[in-house]
């Protein structure tokens, strides 16, 4: 199993969710993806015994989790669970999270559902349920919290992401889990904590939140309009090729 | 309109094709964008060599003054030209995408090699 965790300018809690993470599943790979940070991110990562992934520049979320996901295809592994750098995802939910796997190709961790305290208001509140009800009709399960990026996916999703998570703002939450249901891979959710996040706060102006409602309207009315993926075939490693050509 | 002005838009349009065929020349245009440029100015020539064409077409459409007949042209050629380098950018950032993350990959393989392999 692969840990991925996309960090831009995190260096504050980077290492410490690497460390929580490696301690929490020992056997685990920890992947860090550097997007682009202009700090120490990369640098305190790979100190705390990350495996780091630099890109050259910014990307944003989406565009280091198809990096992520493009280095758990070519290494083969089984399943890539996303851990926020920021420290708001407990790493003692990602077994529950693992347990959904076997019965699905996503799983996401969700706020809301049970667990935790969140509370979100007005225009940024309108903007979840109308994401919620949009991506929980795509993808013919309830989802409530879809914009969380606690989430594992599995060998089948790792193939399609590899190849196709958008770069677009709100893309990598929203519009993925559209393109894999579309592809025909399935989703569904686990209630986890989320914990205050470790750095940084989050924006919480009406202004901003009814620009996040904009934005979430746009990216579902996007996602829902653009033509589908094809799950990709199963890519043999090149020692198959090779044997299969020299035979 | 005067003869002069004819002589305007037909010298407009001779520059701006000569120009297209020097930036083809000197590789500084690629083909796929020189073909609508090119066929741009060809159009622009022939209605200044001959403008009853663009009187007879707006007759045509029902358009009362033949010059509104060019602005709407013009203004629809120049909106499908952006479009085409919007959908241009895009794909140039899609390419560059993968080549930043193909450029991760590999710098970190090349920092730290898989052990055991």
């Amino acid at each position: 199993m692969l840990v991925v965790i996309p960090a831009y300018n995190e260096q504050a809690s980077v290492a410490r969710v690497v460390l929580e993470v490696a301690a929490a599943l020992p056997d685990a790979d920890v992947l860090v993806v550097d997007d682009g940070s202009q700090d120490l991110t990369a640098v305190r990562a790979a100190r705390a015994g990350a495996r780091v992934l630099t890109l050259p520049y910014n990307l944003g979320v989406g565009g280091a989790m198809r990096t992520g996901y493009l280095y758990a295809l070519r290494g083969d592994y089984d399943a890539v669970v996303q851990v926020d750098a920021d420290g708001q995802h407990d790493p003692a939910a990602v077994p529950r999270l693992l347990e959904g796997l076997l019965t699905h190709n996503i799983v996401v961790g969700a706020r809301f559902a049970g667990t935790g305290v969140y509370v979100a208001r007005g225009p940024r509140r309108w903007a979840m349920r109308l994401l919620a009800a949009g991506l929980s009709r795509a993808t013919g399960t309830r989802l409530t919290d879809t914009t969380s990026g606690f989430r594992a996916a599995d060998r089948d999703a790792v193939r399609l992401f590899a190849r196709h998570y958008p770069a677009e703002y709100l893309g990598d939450t929203v519009e993925s889990l559209v393109i894999a249901a579309r592809a025909g891979l399935t989703v569904t959710q686990v209630p986890v904590d989320m914990r205050v996040r470790a750095a940084g706060v989050a924006s919480q102006s009406p202004f901003r939140a009814t620009l996040y409602l904009a934005r979430a309207v746009l990216a579902l009315g996007l996602a829902g309009i653009r033509s589908r993926h094809a799950l990709p075939p199963v890519e043999r490693s090149d020692d198959a090729a090779v044997a299969e050509r020299t035979r | 309109m005067r003869n002069e002005a004819y002589g305007l838009a037909l010298v407009g349009a001779v520059v701006s094709v000569l120009l297209i065929l020097e930036l083809l020349r000197r590789r500084k245009l690629s083909e796929k964008y020189a073909v609508i440029w090119l066929v741009l100015g060809s159009v622009i020539v022939v209605l200044a060599v001959f403008p009853e064409l663009l009187e007879h077409m707006a007759d045509l459409v029902g358009i009362a003054v033949p010059a509104n007949l060019l602005f709407f042209g013009a203004a629809f050629a120049l909106l499908l030209v952006c479009l085409q380098l919007s959908a241009e950018t895009t794909r140039l950032e899609d390419k560059t995408r993968t080549l930043a993350e193909e450029i991760a990959l590999l710098r970190q393989q090349r920092d730290e090699p898989p052990s055991g392999a």
